[in-house]
């Protein structure tokens, strides 16, 4: 067993700042928690706000490799955890044929190591160096298919009819991470530590332009965070994302802008907006003062 | 490894009221649960294990490790931080009531009006004489935190505020909205942001450079952004004084809010409302994957007979690998008819935006919306990519008042049936939204009737409890009679279950 990867959540903020993620006190907080208890963690959250970046960037924190297991629909054990190699089996049967192994040497030998083929979940659990385990978009899957997770995230352990349980050699790092589309089962969740991860507020998200484009003036990286925080307070289909957020930042690093006036916002709206909805609205926003703009406000007056 | 597998926990013992935290937190997941959070068994000791981690003083941290562990689902985190609030707003050293952690100077400036305050009398006008703030030099200290976004003088602002304002008075039966308001009305913020935007122009002018409208836009956001954090710390201070009064359980009892799944439309607040609006967008997504997996997972279709033949002769002929067609289940065609009146206007809205989201999974969607006059308002809806503002025209622009304003569901429906009734086929399915209080009038359940022989289904949904249902003016057995179906729909949760099974 391991001891503990962290002593105190700021080592976690700290940490994660010095690989480029700039973590707020509750992200920190429950990787720092995960660790101690050792639970998966849930990440849920817009998209577009860092959620796999944040499994990456505790990996590299840690040192740890990181595991990626991508969800889609129609995923299987044999895609998730396990497989066996049967067309090397079949080499082998055929291959002892004629020499006369005895059928049970051959049957003890098909079902080794040497035929299974290890899937992302397996791996995790049975690597010797530390891992990050990231499983990635878990609500694509289906609910039955949810169950093959469960074993894993609670137990650290995996059943291979063959060659029975297999138990962790040490405890992964474990994140989920949903785009939300479906309800997730309860019992998947009852067995994580949940974070939700939002878009981040102003002064975060401009530090995160800060660190992130390089040369930004901090005038400039304050408008952007500016905007985009008007922007998503506007009802839209699609708010900015921070990814976002950053292609704007760094377009307008190209175009050599130092100071954004109503007309540049608008003319490059398209980088931070996907839907032409928005971006008339967004337009029509950049130009108007705020008395037009009143009436499809959400908020109260 | 450490104790994060022992359940145990030693009884520590809160700073701050002496008792042991685990009764505390005991108290506390139970009125999570009353407030309709499902919190399990072993989530409440995932909670307990993950506070053995975490310095207890720390509240932030503190409040992080409870909802990492008690809340799965981030609609239901507006409720947590109520309660959280309410049980844990006394603890902690910067959160009791008396000592504010402001540099000597300011407290002492601010503790000269306290006594002042004491015996200044319902008003609160502080009459304080000499010694103390007078109104117009808290106005002036309150502009001037705004102005440099000061957080820790906004908070000792917002405290004195309430202090001075609120007028509160210990047992007296008043809402925490009460004091809020007064508070409020008193510190003027809406004049506040004109003078901050003043101020601010003021500013860029003496720079040289006036403010552009998107500066000015940019600029009035900040200000927004930080009056909405002091009325923030307002409330906060106020629900702290009054649990400090009352008691914890009962305050918790008080401020329960209902999840935004089971807000009643036809009562929602503003806020709610807003809540509601949130919660209707990732709902309408996954609505849609839903249906949409759905009807890609049903059955095999029939024999596809050419793509069989053309793959059998890859095994000399013979059908080994017999081809299916795709299943195309069938779309059905929509008619809404809701009525917008007055107290279900919001459940109309609701509908309306919701159908119209997953329209993708219905052949043809057309709407009607009436009082007691009747018109079709599809085409505000075509072309449209943004429902809300389609919706917001269909309350405004629509033609549905005939004589007086009043709901008269029969004549709406008699209207309905002369000029549209002829379009109801054997696909269609009609969906009539409205509470059928008809203000006496006649019903013309006939109409109903009509409909039910020509669409495929006929179904009623109503915003009122059921046990409101056929009282006073309310005919909804006239028409229920005559329906496939009459549901109960009076949050965003029966409205869901049901439109999935209607697609």
């Amino acid at each position: 067993m391991t001891d503990h990867r962290f002593e105190s959540v700021s080592e976690v903020r700290e940490g994660l700042r010095k690989v480029d993620y700039l973590a707020d006190e509750g992200i920190a907080g429950i990787v720092y928690l995960a660790d101690r208890l050792q639970k998966p963690i849930l990440v849920e959250g817009p998209a577009g706000t860092g959620k796999t970046q944040l499994a990456k960037s505790v990996a590299e924190l840690i040192g740890a490799r990181l595991i990626r297991l991508q969800c889609y629909e129609g995923l299987d054990e044999a895609k998730a955890l396990y497989e066996w190699n049967y067309k090397k089996q079949l080499l082998r049967i055929q291959a002892s044929g004629g020499e006369g192994d005895s059928w049970s040497e051959v049957e003890d030998d098909l079902f080794s190591d040497e035929f299974l083929l290890e899937r992302p979940l397996l791996e995790a659990i049975r690597s010797d160096e530390p891992v990050v385990l990231l499983i990635d978009e878990v609500d694509r899957v289906e609910v039955a298919t949810e169950a093959l997770l469960l074993e894993i995230l609670s137990d650290y352990q995996g059943s291979i009819p063959e060659l029975g349980t297999i138990t962790a050699k040490q405890i992964p790092l474990v994140f989920l991470t949903s785009n939300n589309t479906r309800e997730l089962s309860e019992a998947l969740k009852r067995r994580c530590l949940f974070l939700h991860v939002d878009y981040p507020d102003m002064e975060r998200e401009k530090e995160i332009v800060l660190t992130k484009v390089p040369d930004i003036t901090d005038n400039l990286a304050d408008q952007v965070a500016r905007i985009v925080r008007s922007l998503r307070q506007l009802e839209l289909k699609k708010s900015p994302s921070v990814s976002e957020t950053l292609d704007w930042a760094n377009t307008l690093m190209l175009l050599g802008v130092d100071q954004i006036d109503a007309e540049t916002a608008s003319g490059t709206a398209n980088i931070l907006l996907k839907y032409q909805s928005d971006i008339a609205k967004a337009v029509r926003e950049f130009a108007a003062d705020k008395a037009g703009f009143k009436q499809f406000a959400p908020g109260p007056k | 490894m450490s104790d994060s597998g022992s359940t145990a926990v030693e009884p520590e013992v809160d700073a701050a009221s002496g008792e042991p935290i685990l009764d505390l937190l005991n108290g506390f997941i139970v009125e999570l649960r009353e407030a309709g959070l499902p919190v399990s068994l072993t989530e409440n000791l995932d909670a307990m294990a993950a506070l053995r981690h975490i310095p207890l003083d720390d509240r932030e941290a503190f409040k992080y490790a409870l909802a990492a562990t008690l809340v799965k689902n981030n609609a239901h985190w507006r409720a947590f931080e109520t309660v959280f609030e309410v049980y844990f707003s006394l603890r902690g050293s910067k959160y009791g009531i008396d000592d504010d952690s402001l540099d000597p100077d300011l407290a002492e400036m601010l503790d000269d009006e306290r006594d002042g305050v004491g015996d200044g009398g319902q008003g609160g006008q502080g009459q304080g004489g000499g010694q103390a703030l007078s109104p117009e030099e808290l106005q002036q200290l309150l502009l001037q935190a705004m102005m440099r976004g000061d957080e820790a003088l906004m908070r000792a602002i917002a405290r004195q505020a309430v202090k001075r304002f609120a007028g509160m008075e210990p047992g007296r039966p008043v809402g925490g909205t009460y004091y809020l308001y007064r508070t409020l009305r008193n510190l003027d913020l809406e004049g506040l942001m004109e003078r901050l935007m003043d101020q601010s122009r003021q500013q860029a002018g003496r720079d040289g450079e006036p403010m552009t409208p998107l500066e000015e836009r940019l600029e009035r956001d900040e200000f927004e952004h930080r009056i909405e954090a002091l009325k923030k710390e307002i409330e906060a201070e106020i629900r702290r004084r009054l649990v400090a009064d009352r008691g914890v359980e009962a305050m918790a009892k008080t401020l329960r809010k209902p999840l935004p799944e089971d807000v009643d439309f036809m009562h929602a607040s503003r806020d709610e409302m807003v809540g509601l609006r949130k919660a209707l967008i990732p709902l309408t997504r996954r609505l849609a994957v839903r249906l949409a997996r759905k009807r890609r997972h049903n059955r095999r279709g029939p024999l596809d007979f050419r793509r069989t033949v053309r793959a059998s002769l890859s095994y000399g002929g013979v059908p080994a690998e017999p081809r299916f067609r795709h299943p195309r289940p069938h779309k059905p065609e929509i008619f809404v008819i809701a009525d917008i009146s007055g107290s279900v206007a919001a459940f109309a809205r609701f509908t309306l935006m919701l159908v119209y989201a997953i329209s993708g999974q219905f052949s043809k969607v057309r709407s009607f919306v009436f009082i007691d006059g009747i018109d079709e308002v599809t085409s505000y809806f075509e072309g449209v990519e943004d429902v809300t503002e389609a919706v917001h025209r269909v309350n405004t622009e629509a033609d549905v008042v005939w004589v007086d304003g009043h709901s008269d569901y029969g004549h709406a429906f008699e209207v309905f049936w002369n000029k549209w009734g002829k379009e109801i086929g054997p696909k269609t399915t009609v969906m009539i939204l409205g509470d059928a209080r008809n203000n006496y009038h006649a019903s013309q359940s006939w109409v109903i009737k009509e409909m039910r022989h020509r669409a495929r289904h006929v179904y009623w949904l109503n915003p009122e409890p059921r046990s409101y249902w056929d009282t006073g003016d309310s005919i909804v057995g006239d028409y229920g009679a005559h329906c496939d179906g009459v549901f109960e729909c009076r949050n965003l949760r029966q409205l869901e279950k049901f439109v999935e099974n209607l697609a």
